[in-house]
């Protein structure tokens, strides 16, 4: 499954995974906001990002060619739109609508690639994400792969009662509902489940943070250098 | 229905992204009175469970096969606060984990889907669930949908993406079957659940507040007159855009002018414009609003 | 000697009305080994979710000297370490330290301290090299050694353990009674697994319908109620592949 690869990548140990998450988020915002507004015929800017994001997957140790095949995932729908902009006369938009959403997803694919989920969130919530927010999301991400699995098994078994009569389509439409709202209830029972162990271990209504965050440095200076050269290259 | 970053312009995400912060932030204080940190591995579990819905396939004919999109059906069982903030969660992890939406855009494809779309999902329900219960569940479904959709498009059409007009239309189109189809699976799954455990579902109770109600009817009047706008007037939302000066596409006149049909004329512009304009007050005036009946509330 | 836990006429029904304990009296005392047999469905784990008050019934339960009440829970959520038969339910943390680590920090301790603590109870288990791994890549047997050192790194004095040996492999169940027989805790070990729980306790209660019918020496009980694992017959040949239906 495509979040079990980055998450893996994300596991790496190289000094661009040991960076503070808050300083990678930071510099990539700046960049998706550099990007964005970009023209599309800026060549020399366009080119220094790319740049930039190359050097940076070689530099975090991630597979380029894994990276950049992944990110190749927005272009159906980029050069979709791009095809009717192009057809419209508008071609400068095409171009940029199809490198622009590429380079965007390469980044957010860097940033993802050299942060574990759980550390990202923690440094979105020393950023002012709302706490409820960040929790929620660490226990969706936890079950997301578990749950998953289940509803795999789900269809699995569905698909192998089906037989060679062919039911009429309201019938799987229920069969496909019945499958749903079974895979709801043992989410909820599966939560219960959850809530009774964190009770037993004497929970009391709040989660404790264990990892605080440490800004060094060295991310002051990565976020800096990135921010100067990011911007410096946005003004031709 | 996913927002890529670099398709709206600089002016619109940015103002969504503002709005989504302040319309998610209301959220969480809602539910932070409501409940502690106890509830939340529940939100989370559920949060999963949409996702890994959203794999399960739905015959509906002809080959194709719908899925669940999921704002209705949290709204309809964990309340509409705490499946605003699951869905905002599902689509924040959508965009960064999957790349599925931009980051940028996360605050249009917040407001659209977790916003609006589980708001309007959730008024027929607050209205009608004790009355007319399946009607107003397969409405929840439908309206969510749609409302998602529309707004996304009119989005990209102020933005000053090209779009044919067949185009808009075969897109209205596709929302309306997706949105049929989201409302059949819901009230299915509702059904099949309350076989399971009646306590899934909720009551259709009145007392959600009158901030709730007042977002829902805006999210609603949001959701329909995007609708009105993206489907009667595609081009004229893009020369709007380019008179506010929100748009980013070249002065020039494109062949797709020529699209449009006579009875598009400046009065449709100006009614637009109006139109467009008053659905930002009305966010403005109802988030305000429901700001201070809360305040009045725990004061 | 006081008793380290005291079960007292204890009865409970759950929301449906279903009578799951219909008047449980039991004793446990220090360092002692008990198993816990019985048919599905006949009240063993919602008699040990009494222990820790996550569920609450009618009758008396004290544990270590404190009655299971409000006020003395989070005391007793440290004496009682409950190992529960899912452990993908047990470990909702996003890494394993931090999933050992939250039972002391709800204890009151320092970061600092709740990491050494989990370490320490890593090492006990023998998963100290799992620290920062996510607990979906953990094999079952794995999880439920992070599940037991998240229980340990507490310190409690009692053990409770739900059909421990579910998923295991012969490799993992011998793994895990070697484990559990070094822990000086008194244990509670609901299990449909007799022969392990035979290696572990001394002692065995049966339970029948919601009712504690007997309590005694382990090989009794099992032979009484039939309860053990048998030698299966030999595979009869007579019905091989080769017969038709």
């Amino acid at each position: 499954m495509h979040h079990v690869l980055v998450d893996q990548w994300s596991q790496g140990a190289s000094p661009l995974h040991a960076r503070d998450p808050r300083a990678k988020v930071m510099v990539l915002l700046i960049f998706l906001v550099a990007l964005a507004t970009t023209a599309p015929d800026a060549a020399v800017t366009l080119t220094i990002d790319a740049a930039l994001l190359v050097a940076g997957i070689l530099i975090a140790g991630l597979p380029p060619g894994g990276l950049l095949l992944r990110a190749m995932a927005i272009l159906p729908f980029s050069l979709t739109f791009g095809l009717i902009s192009w057809l419209a006369g508008d071609r400068l938009r095409a171009i940029g609508l199809a490198e622009k959403s590429y380079l965007s997803t390469a980044a957010v694919l860097l940033l993802v690639g050299t942060t574990p989920l759980p550390r990202l969130l923690s440094g979105l919530e020393s950023m002012g994400c709302p706490r409820l927010l960040v929790l929620l999301a660490q226990f969706l991400y936890r079950y997301l792969f578990v749950i998953s699995e289940q509803a795999q098994h789900l269809r699995l078994a569905a698909a192998c009662r089906e037989g060679r009569a062919r039911k009429n389509r309201r019938s799987k439409f229920r069969a496909a509902a019945g499958a749903l709202a079974v895979l709801f209830a043992r989410s909820y029972y599966r939560a219960e489940g959850i809530h009774q162990a964190m009770l037993a271990r004497a929970f009391a209504g709040r989660f404790a943070t264990l990892n605080p965050l440490r800004f060094r440095a060295t991310d002051g200076l990565f976020t800096a250098a990135l921010a100067v050269l990011l911007i410096l290259a946005r003004l031709p | 229905m996913h927002i890529p970053d670099n398709f709206l312009s600089t002016p619109v995400w940015a103002a969504l992204d503002a709005v989504s912060i302040s319309a998610v932030g209301l959220m969480v204080k809602r539910a932070s009175r409501e409940l502690e940190e106890t509830r939340v591995p529940l939100l989370g579990v559920m949060g999963a469970f949409v996702f890994a819905a959203q794999m399960i396939n739905f015959p509906v004919g002809a080959g194709t096969s719908g899925h669940l999109v999921g704002g209705a059906l949290l709204a309809c069982t964990l309340g509409p606060a705490p499946a605003v903030l699951v869905m905002t969660t599902i689509i924040a992890i959508q965009a960064i984990v999957f790349q599925d939406g931009g980051v940028l855009a996360l605050g249009a494809n917040v407001f659209n889907m977790a916003v609006a779309g589980v708001l309007v999902g959730y008024w027929p329900f607050q209205l009608w669930g004790a009355s007319r219960r399946r009607t107003a569940i397969f409405m929840g479904g439908f309206l969510s949908v749609m409302a998602s959709g529309s707004l996304a498009l009119a989005e990209l059409l102020i933005s000053g993406v090209a779009m044919p007009q067949a185009w808009v239309f075969t897109s209205l189109g596709l929302f309306a079957v997706n949105a049929i189809i989201e409302g059949a699976i819901t009230i299915s799954v509702i059904q099949a659940l309350e076989k399971v455990n009646p306590g899934f579902v909720q009551q259709a109770k009145r007392s959600s507040g009158r901030a709730l109600a007042a977002l829902s009817g805006a999210g609603v009047l949001l959701g329909i007159t995007g609708f009105l706008l993206a489907s009667s007037a595609p081009d004229g939302i893009q020369r709007l855009g380019q008179r506010l000066g929100i748009s980013t596409k070249p002065g020039f006149d494109t062949p797709l002018a020529n699209y449009t049909l006579g009875h598009f004329e400046s009065a449709w512009l100006r009614r637009a414009a109006a139109g467009l304009a008053g659905l930002l007050l009305i966010y403005a005036i109802c988030t305000a609003g429901a700001r201070m009946i809360g305040r009045r509330r725990s004061a | 000697m006081t008793p380290f836990i005291e079960v007292r006429d204890l009865h409970f029904q759950y929301e449906d009305g279903t009578q799951a304990l219909a008047g449980i009296d039991f004793t446990l005392h220090a360092g002692e080994t008990v198993a816990l047999l019985g048919a599905n469905g006949s009240g063993k784990t919602t008699f040990v979710l009494q222990l820790n008050g996550i569920l609450r019934g009618q009758g008396s339960v004290t544990v270590c000297g404190l009655p299971v009440t409000k006020e003395n829970l989070a005391a007793i959520r440290s004496k009682i370490g409950m190992v529960f038969q899912d452990s993908e339910e047990q470990l909702f943390m996003p890494t394993v330290l931090e999933d050992v680590a939250f039972g002391p920090l709800n204890q009151g301790l320092s970061p600092e301290q709740a990491i050494e603590k989990a370490k320490l109870a890593l090492q006990q288990t023998g998963m100290e090299l799992a620290l920062g791994k996510a607990p979906y890549h953990l094999s079952a047997g794995e999880k439920r050694k992070v599940a037991l050192a998240g229980v340990l790194a507490m310190e409690p004095e009692i053990l409770v353990l739900d059909e421990p040996t579910t998923f295991l492999d012969p490799p993992g169940q011998r793994n895990l009674l070697h484990l559990l027989r070094e822990l000086p805790q008194a244990k509670l070990i609901v299990t449909h697994n007799t022969r392990f729980a035979a290696a572990l306790a001394q002692r065995a209660v049966f339970f029948e319908r919601g009712r504690l019918v007997a309590d005694g020496p382990i090989e009794e009980i099992a032979q009484r109620f039939d309860w053990a694992y048998s030698p299966f017959p030999d595979a009869d040949l007579r019905y091989s592949a080769q017969r038709r239906f």
